[in-house]
């Protein structure tokens, strides 16, 4: 589903020049549930918002459902986002004045989706994160799993073929962590393929292969055994 | 711009940000609304100055004299100068060419006016029949003063429409004698005049009979011309200007009066007043405009100044839409057909509510230099076009930016 080969990142500030990212290479198989681990500043955020197309690399090869992602212009980085990706962020990112259903048929709305089917797909799938009874309160009237799994609902919500979450548990108590993990797992049961930054050991190992990252660098990439999340919860 | 999806995301978007919405709204309704009262009073400047002007032909040149304040040629100051038939004849000889009407009065400023039972005072003015022009007097019914009445100093009478209400009580007054200091004249027309009540307060008689029944020889008290108008406004002023030197002059020369002396020989040029009264209305109309232009300004900056403000706060929501899948160009659309919509909207609100109020309240002025203040459509509509669309502008810049931050950027923003 994705292949990566020898990316390379660096930012720079005025003089100063941070290579972050220093040939990483890798892939990930269709239904694959990942996590990417490392210390703040591995390059694990970069590596993700790379993937997810919010930010290019200076160098290297990705290919996203056998298209090679090069040299995009806004349209179509645009186009594949909604196409191929959905995110998870760790901040939820709702638009704080739409309620939980119009998060949810956002993607939908930019697929160029029909107001009445977009409703019927979003109620479906705020149904599956189990938020029917709240489509219609603001992310403000919310609880922060809630929130959570409102986000989880919009990125599903354009039947993406992969899944992107940024610390997806970051802001959350450890039981609404489990709760939210539990989704991930269930969604990623039905086959998606799903890749999760995270610095909590716990969590990376509810996941199936653990990707570590060292200033830059995979230095360790393994399949885990996965503790499914429900023992916990 | 004519999807439909658009608009509803749109009026969601405005709805549910009343108070954006409505301080967007305010800033340019309130700024149509000032404009639109500042030039519909500054055109009710104009009609009422216009108006005060039509009492009287606006190319109105007389003469009045007073007691002069110099010695001249071995005489004492102090001297009363009279106007005789003699001096009106002299100028008219002189400049007839130019004169388009002429005329000399003798006035009694209060006159005792009966008719049956009803009495009143009021100023008796005999002249000659091109008075009827030079004071702009609408003839209502019957005639006013012809030169056959002047030649057989006949006693008739044209009386204003203020006396025939005091005194005839809905009579008709033509044919009819009324009694001027006991004296039966007979009433030969009603006139209506532009000075209202001051200027229909009065009688007209012929000249000649005036001097007659009042003792007063050939003494005349003023004399009246216009002059006739070049097609140039310019021109005009300054050949009446010449023409009012002239009479001037030749008046002074015949009553033996120093050419400097002010007081004892006054003429009195309406034009070259109405040109200075017509330029404080320019500058008057001018300043207002420059107001108006600059609460426009002012406008144009306040919403300039909210959508840079709208894009800062939305700079995150923009992130979040990109990373979901929005075209670049599709959130600077969202971003500018909300500001054009707002905008349009409440220019219009602004406008409307405007006009509305010179409607309603343009009526209810009394004021003699107010008059019907109104506002041409055509300008209103197009500064509210001109606001929405240097609106669309402000807005476009900060949007077509947001629109081009990577969404990773955006989204970080806190």
């Amino acid at each position: 589903m994705i292949q990566i080969k020898d990316l390379h990142k660096s930012y720079h500030m005025g003089s100063n020049s941070l290579h972050v990212l220093k040939g990483i290479n890798f892939n990930v198989k269709e239904g694959e549930l990942v996590s990417i681990m490392g210390s703040s500043g591995s390059g694990k955020s970069t590596l993700l918002n790379i993937l997810g197309m919010l930010d290019e690399a200076d160098e290297g090869e990705y290919i996203l459902d056998n298209v090679p992602i090069k040299n995009l212009n806004e349209k179509i980085a645009a186009k594949y986002r909604n196409e191929f990706l959905g995110f998870i962020f760790q901040s939820f990112n709702l638009i704080n004045y739409k309620s939980a259903l119009d998060n949810v048929s956002m993607p939908l709305y930019y697929k160029g989706v029909k107001r009445k089917e977009r409703t019927e797909r979003a109620m479906h799938y705020l149904e599956k994160v189990g938020l029917a009874q709240w489509s219609h309160h603001l992310p403000s009237e919310l609880s922060g799993g809630q929130k959570q799994r409102v986000a989880i609902a919009r990125a599903l919500a354009s039947d993406p073929k992969v899944l992107l979450a940024d610390e997806p548990t970051g802001a959350l108590d450890t039981k609404t962590s489990y709760e939210v993990m539990e989704l991930i797992q269930g969604i990623n049961d039905e086959g998606k393929t799903i890749l999760v930054v995270t610095h909590e050991d716990d969590i990376a190992h509810m996941t199936k292969r653990i990707v570590n990252l060292k200033d830059g660098l995979i230095i360790d990439d393994s399949p885990v055994e996965q503790i499914r999340a429900s023992a916990h919860v | 711009m004519f999807d439909l999806e658009r608009w509803q995301e749109i009026f969601e978007t405005l709805s549910k940000n009343k108070l954006r919405t409505f301080l967007t709204g305010l800033s340019v309704a309130s700024g149509i609304f000032i404009l639109v009262i500042l030039l519909g009073f500054s055109q009710g400047i104009a009609n009422g100055v216009k108006s005060q002007f039509e009492q009287d032909a606006t190319n109105r040149v007389s003469v009045w004299t007073g007691v002069t304040t110099k010695g001249y040629k071995g005489l004492n100051p102090g001297r009363y100068i009279q106007l005789k038939n003699s001096s009106f004849d002299a100028v008219v000889n002189e400049y007839d060419d130019y004169l388009d009407y002429r005329t000399k009065d003798y006035m009694i400023w209060g006159g005792t006016i009966s008719y049956n039972n009803e009495t009143g005072n009021y100023r008796v003015r005999g002249t000659l029949p091109d008075n009827q022009f030079i004071e702009n007097a609408d003839i209502g019914s019957g005639r006013f003063i012809n030169q056959s009445d002047i030649n057989e100093s006949k006693k008739v009478a044209v009386i204003g429409n203020k006396i025939k209400q005091d005194l005839f009580k809905g009579e008709d007054p033509i044919n009819q004698n009324v009694q001027i200091f006991g004296m039966n004249f007979k009433v030969v027309g009603v006139f209506f005049d532009p000075g209202g009540d001051r200027e229909e307060g009065q009688v007209y008689i012929p000249v000649s009979t005036a001097q007659k029944v009042f003792n007063a020889g050939d003494n005349i008290r003023n004399m009246a011309f216009t002059v006739k108008m070049a097609d140039d406004f310019d021109e005009a002023v300054a050949m009446s200007n010449a023409i009012a030197l002239g009479i001037e002059r030749k008046i002074k020369e015949i009553h033996t009066v120093a050419p400097d002396d002010v007081s004892a020989v006054r003429v009195n040029n309406t034009l070259e007043q109405a040109e200075k009264i017509y330029s404080l209305v320019a500058t008057i109309q001018a300043v207002f405009w420059f107001v108006g232009i600059g609460t426009i300004i002012a406008g144009i900056v306040g919403v300039g100044n909210i959508m840079l403000i709208i894009v800062k706060e939305r700079t995150k929501e923009i992130g979040i839409r990109k990373a979901l899948g929005a075209l670049p160009m599709s959130i600077v659309g969202m971003i500018l057909q909300e500001a054009v919509f707002v905008t349009m909207f409440a220019g219009l609100f602004g406008l409307i509510f405007g006009l509305g109020l010179l409607e309603l309240v343009g009526p209810l002025i009394e004021s003699d230099f107010i008059k019907y203040p109104q506002v041409d459509f055509n300008i209103a509509i197009t500064t509210v076009f001109l606001l929405v669309f240097a609106g669309a502008l402000a807005g476009f810049i900060p949007a077509y930016r947001a629109a081009k931050i990577k969404p990773i950027v955006a989204l970080r923003d806190e």
